[in-house]
């Protein structure tokens, strides 16, 4: 699986990706959904919700394990996958797109230029 | 340094994801949990079960302790029969959940759950110590064993391809000696997954040339190597206890759904029974019960019961997982005895909110 050389990624093994200078979409990367097996459950938060960067916004479920799910930046929920949220296994298929969040905040771009680069969260996951 | 069966390269060439299980390291999945689940229950699937622990009681006197140290009665097994029984402590407690195979009349397997075997087999030890009848000797063979179980209603007629023994004669809980792939081995048909198959058990070393066999002979059929993860899902469907979950040192058989198997009128006592009997006379106080969700939380082990009022604790999830059949969030939860008709309503507090769940018939899955 390839990681979009576009998106930037956490150590929480969240991805993100730039939609706007001030909107960013969120999921989970390969490495997560591989670890976890077949996903069955999936939690995310109402739109509104302000979340600050690394704060628990909902769970990822599989058949044998519970998982948070962590911000990557601070922001304000303006969308949420609803749909994912009655196919979670989907997430599974096609991990880098199916989206859970878009989150805004004004200075989203300046947030997610400090995130990881491909590369380097490549290199995080071969370091664990 | 973890424990590894004869099977590990096996695991490792087919990619299975390896994680501690009690000490041994075995693999939770191949494929991925539900396809692996799905064709146990639609085909055939292997589980190297090798890190079970296998214990022999021979010689004159085996019968009378087996009874002694067991809670069901090994003397209406015949040769070849076998019993789903339990060891208990002085107080009543579960030591473990086990399998009794009647082999020969004084010669009796005992299969017993992996991370336990040496607490049973100084269990036994200091009972066959006290025992005042004719001592039988006690083996731990454990070490000498492989066994892989072959489940799945295509068991039958895929294994039949690699052994001269004629299986349709072995009913369900009976076992016959003979050879696989061209190994010794005992074939029992017994299984933790609700569905027909078998139990193979053969020496250590044979292990990966009979894995390997029935992998090849049963590709054709949709047979699929499963890991801990299906083995798991597929008992919680039919609410088989697995120890440490269900069952622990503390839990009296008749507070956990083994009343079944504890023979309160078998000949001669057995460990624990006084302390089983007293629980009977005061009436047993807490059941384990099969609970659904009736929304989509998913519960899991520790996770709180509580009554409609939302207040009164009842006990707690002991396992659960999203049922794979039945695409339905499921569990096992151990609660007040006065809560366990089906058709119950009961909250289980997932996270920070109370979900409802339903006591539930069980098993889950009707048995094939």
């Amino acid at each position: 699986m390839s990681y979009p050389e576009q998106y930037r990624y956490t150590k929480d093994h969240e991805w993100a990706e730039l939609l706007s200078d001030t909107q960013i979409r969120v999921g989970i990367t390969d490495h997560a959904q591989s670890s976890l097996g077949d996903i069955v459950f999936l939690e995310l938060p109402k739109t509104g919700r302000e979340l600050k960067s690394h704060e628990t916004f909902g769970v990822v479920e599989s058949i044998k394990a519970v998982s948070d799910l962590y911000s990557p930046v601070s922001g304000k929920v303006v969308e949420s996958n609803s749909d994912l949220i009655a196919e979670p296994g989907r997430i599974n298929a096609n991990p880098h797109g199916e989206w859970m969040l878009v989150l805004e905040s004004s200075d989203a771009k300046a947030q997610f230029e400090t995130l990881m680069t491909a590369g380097a969260y490549l290199e995080f996951v071969r370091s664990l | 340094m973890l424990k590894r069966t004869a099977l590990f390269q096996e695991h490792q060439a087919l990619a299975g994801r390896m994680v501690d299980f009690g000490g041994w390291e075995l693999p939770v999945q191949y494929s991925g949990v539900t396809r692996e689940h799905t064709a146990v229950r639609t085909a055939c699937g292997i589980f190297d079960v090798s890190h079970m622990g296998e214990i022999f009681v021979e010689g004159p006197g085996s019968m009378e302790f087996v009874s002694f140290v067991t809670t069901n009665d090994p003397s209406t097994l015949a040769i070849g029969q076998a019993q789903y029984s339990a060891f208990c402590n002085e107080r009543g407690g579960v030591v473990d959940d086990l399998v009794v195979y009647r082999l020969a009349t004084e010669r009796f397997l005992l299969v017993v759950n992996a991370s336990n075997t040496e607490k049973d087999f100084a269990h036994l030890e200091r009972a066959l110590a006290a025992y005042e009848g004719t001592k039988p000797r006690i083996q731990n063979a454990s070490s000498e064993f492989s066994q892989i179980a072959v489940q799945g209603p295509l068991a039958e007629s895929i294994l039949q391809r690699l052994t001269a023994t004629p299986l349709a004669a072995i009913k369900t809980y009976w076992c016959a000696e003979g050879s696989v792939a061209g190994a010794k081995a005992v074939l029992a048909r017994t299984g933790y997954t609700g569905e027909d198959g078998f139990e193979i058990y053969c020496a250590w070393n044979d292990g990966p040339a009979v894995w390997r066999a029935l992998l090849e002979t049963g590709a054709g059929d949709g047979l699929l190597p499963c890991g801990l993860g299906a083995r798991d899902t597929l008992r919680l469907e039919m609410k088989y206890a697995l120890y440490g979950h269900e069952l622990n040192d503390s839990t009296n058989p008749l507070e956990v759904g083994l009343g079944w198997i504890t023979k309160l009128n078998k000949q001669g006592t057995f460990i624990g029974k006084p302390a089983v009997e007293a629980l009977k006379a005061a009436g047993a106080k807490k059941a384990l019960v099969g609970v659904a969700s009736l929304g989509r939380g998913i519960p899991r082990e520790g996770y709180e019961v509580f009554d409609a009022d939302r207040t009164t604790k009842l006990g707690a999830i002991t396992s659960g997982t999203q049922s794979p059949s039945l695409k339905r969030a499921i569990g096992i939860a151990w609660i007040d005895k006065t809560r366990e008709k089906p058709g119950t309503r009961l909250w289980v507090k997932i996270r920070e909110d109370f979900h409802e769940f339903e006591v539930c018939k069980t098993p889950f899955l009707e048995k094939k």
